[in-house]
């Protein structure tokens, strides 16, 4: 049967089971959104190509699936390069189709045309140019398995306009159903190697002192179950990153939850002290190890990861274990189980109660709020987290704000926290939520965002308005940069060079009401959960609330940048010697 | 050579493109390439390069698995230069004067170089061999003045086990 390029685009998207993709239309790309049209497949209009690439990452992050989107040639494929890039940081199996000009065009300066295969190159995992019509259905094919398959990313695919025009003979083939791929260099490991596996069992029963320190590709390969199963077996205690926050539960009594610069003092403390990292789907980021010839100086290390460039990448690994971490973990317990019959765990009830004195002097802490001061950053979090559902999801932006969410929300379910990690992207939250959102329909999705942030891509809960994708987002207004403020304070001497922003503009209820949301402003400690009951009654449109928060707000601890991590500042109220 | 240079043959998918991805991950991740050389396979589906990397710039493991990463790369072998031969080609132009004119003549049948090309101020020379052999040449050519020069970079292959 003949088909064209653009028809095969919509039939080859369906066939991989896409329900939805974000996108905005242009010269280029015109010709395929033609047939998009008598496709089963939801399209959501968004206000900006970067908010569609957020989007379809926010989908991926809270549903497994990857995420697509749809935009036109040139300036949309370069509004298109800080989500791929965010996208790649963090492992977020992302789908991304470009027009580009016509195949004769190409190299010639046409009208919006860039080289957007060269300029993605290094922020996606593989980028396809299309060469002919008849390759899109294999490519399609084939950029999804290598988005989802191995260590998920995201794959660019750039289709030249005549090949799906369907008025241009170029863009006729033969339909085909493609089978299997022809990727001869592509063949991720899923199997843990046995050997390596029961090494990393003998360490861990001579350790004295272990600890779990786990990471994204928890979630990434859908291993929360395991890594409970796994802490559980061995009463390890579990540390988890920002990237696999709600990967193991915070109300369980191993949890000890974020390490890093911003991580709790007995996260920090521990990895610290330990005399073996458990590292599971980690990477030794710098924002975890701090002066990395000084993190965990007596630690050795067992490394499972799925790309195993990560191994002795950063630090170096007395066993690492390449493949599905799930996988791996499900393998290691086995191992450890057979080893407990002839073997004990030595006696770590020491190592344990270490662990419970630091969690007992050094809780994560603010001050009392005073009179005449601005809302309490934190307190606005704790009254979210307690006046929400338990499975709510939480998409963040990036900054201080982003910081008190990971730290004063409880995590207890995975894919429920959403967030910019390795690139740390201001403007990801609320495009992240809406995302979140369309995959997760009956689902309580709150974005927890700074000032600064909101100001880069809140044009898109218009799209949220129209598309019907009732999120609430609650903005941490301190008025300020904060995060840069912060260090502006600390680490040059309060010399605040371009930090300030205005609470007041722009008025972020009207704007939230001009943009068809209800905006609601909370200026004083009662009105934070009224506020926030009243949002979450309103299901039929966006929620914006402006907390009106005190600017003076420091995140600790911190670990300052490039020292060691046993160099953290704790909260002032808790003494630095 | 110095030890820090190691040799890799990489086997890659003959798809557009896929020099300037390789090239591009040497650039970003800081690995510096000491030479490059692109040739096509017995089989045109794939391409080979020999790419000489400093291993001071980064440890080999990582740019190894950094390169395999790639989804065009299909096979990456380290050759260490026990096991390996490489080879060289250099093409040069150097002055021909009254006076130095029998000192190179002889200089090129000791190493046995081919003339390709003569003139009455210039000569044109090429030899392939061993690098370092191909730097001593290049060494004793300078004395006399190279015109121009061009080298082709190293390729190479392991050895045939016995
Ligand atoms: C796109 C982008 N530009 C700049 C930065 C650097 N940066 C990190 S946090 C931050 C401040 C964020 O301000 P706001 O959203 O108000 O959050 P706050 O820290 O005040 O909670 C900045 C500018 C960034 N991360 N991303
Ligand atoms: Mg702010």
């Amino acid at each position: 049967m003949k088909t064209n390029g653009g028809k095969a685009l919509m039939k080859s998207l369906e066939a991989q089971g896409v329900e939805i993709v974000f996108g905005l239309p242009g010269g280029a790309i015109l010709p395929a959104y033609d047939p998009l049209i008598d496709s089963s497949i939801r399209h959501v209009l968004v206000r900006h190509e970067q908010g569609a690439g957020h989007m379809a990452e926010g989908y991926a992050h809270a549903t497994g699936l990857p995420g697509v989107a749809i935009v036109t040639s040139g300036p949309a494929a370069t509004n298109m390069v800080t989500p791929l890039a965010d996208a790649m940081l963090d492992s977020v199996p992302l789908v991304c189709i470009t027009g580009q000009v016509a195949s004769g065009a190409i190299g010639s300066d046409a009208f919006q045309e860039c080289d957007t295969t060269g300029i993605t190159m290094a922020v996606t995992k593989h980028n396809f140019l299309v060469a002919e019509a008849s390759e899109i259905p294999q490519v399609i094919h084939d950029a999804f398995h290598i988005a989802t398959t191995g260590r998920p990313g995201p794959v660019l695919v750039d289709i030249p306009k005549d090949l799906v025009d369907a008025n241009n003979p170029v863009s006729h083939f033969d339909d085909y159903e493609p089978s299997g791929h022809d990727l001869p260099g592509y063949s991720p490991i899923q199997k843990p190697d046995h050997a390596s596996v029961l090494e990393a069992a003998e360490l861990i029963f001579q350790s004295d002192r272990p600890i779990i320190y786990s990471g994204g590709g928890i979630l990434k390969a859908r291993a929360a179950e395991q890594l409970r199963e796994l802490a559980e077996l061995l009463d390890i205690h579990v540390v988890t990153t920002l990237m696999n926050r709600g990967g193991f539960p915070d109300d369980h009594p191993l949890a000890l939850g974020m390490p890093g610069m911003h991580g709790n003092y007995t996260a920090v403390t521990a990895i610290q002290e330990s005399d073996l990292l458990i590292t599971l789907g980690a990477r030794f980021d710098d924002r975890v190890t701090g002066k990395v010839d000084e993190f965990a100086p007596n630690a050795k290390v067992i490394h499972a990861d799925i790309d195993p460039a990560e191994f002795n990448k950063v630090r170096s690994a007395n066993v690492s274990i390449q493949g599905d971490v799930g996988q791996t973990i499900t393998e290691l317990i086995k191992a450890l189980k057979q080893l407990s019959e002839t073997k004990d765990h030595p006696d770590r009830s020491a190592w344990k109660s270490q662990i419970s004195g630091w969690k007992e002097r050094f809780p994560l802490v603010y001050d009392d709020w005073q009179q005449g001061e601005g809302l309490k950053p934190q307190y606005v979090i704790e009254q979210l987290r307690d006046n929400t559902p338990d499975d709510t999801i939480v998409a963040s932006g990036v900054g201080q704000h982003q910081m008190w969410a990971s730290q004063f929300w409880k995590f207890n379910h995975p894919y429920t926290w959403i967030n910019s990690g390795g690139l740390g992207t201001m403007g990801f939250a609320v495009p992240a939520a809406i995302g979140a959102k369309a995959g997760k329909p009956d689902r309580m999705v709150w974005a927890i965002d700074g000032d600064g942030c909101f100001q880069m891509t809140n044009q898109e809960l218009v799209t949220a308005r129209l598309e019907n994708f009732p999120v609430k987002i609650a903005v941490l207004n301190n008025g300020y940069l904060g995060m840069v403020r912060q260090w502006q304070e600390l680490f040059y001497d309060e010399r605040y060079s371009e930090v300030h922003l205005q609470p007041d503009l722009p008025d972020y209820k009207k704007l939230a009401e001009a943009m068809g949301c209800v905006g609601i402003r909370v200026e004083s400690p009662e009105e934070v959960k009224p506020a926030i009951d009243q949002a979450n009654e309103i299901n039929d449109r966006p929620v914006v609330i402006d907390f009106r928060t005190e600017a003076s707000e420091n995140v600790y601890p911190m670990v300052p940048a490039g020292k060691s991590n046993s160099d953290v500042i704790v909260h002032p109220s808790q003494g630095n010697d | 050579m110095a030890e820090q240079f190691h040799t890799l043959v990489v086997r890659v998918e003959n798809k557009p493109g896929v020099l300037a991805r390789v090239s591009g991950l040497f650039a970003r991740r800081g690995f510096n390439i000491q030479s490059l050389a692109v040739a096509p396979t017995d089989n045109e589906l794939f391409s080979r390069l020999t790419i000489v990397v400093d291993a001071e710039s980064a440890p080999m493991e990582q740019i190894v698995k950094q390169l395999d990463k790639l989804i065009n790369v299909v096979r990456i072998q380290e050759l260490s230069p026990n096991d390996s031969v490489s080879r060289e080609l250099i093409l040069a132009t150097v002055n021909l004067s009254e006076g130095t004119e029998d000192n190179i003549m002889r200089e090129i049948e000791s190493f046995d170089a081919n003339v390709l090309s003569v003139g009455d101020k210039k000569i044109m020379v090429s030899l392939s061999g061993h690098p370092d052999v191909i730097n001593e040449f290049e060494t004793v050519l300078e004395k006399y003045g190279i015109v121009e020069v061009q080298r082709t970079g190293i390729v190479a292959l392991a050895t045939i086990a016995q």
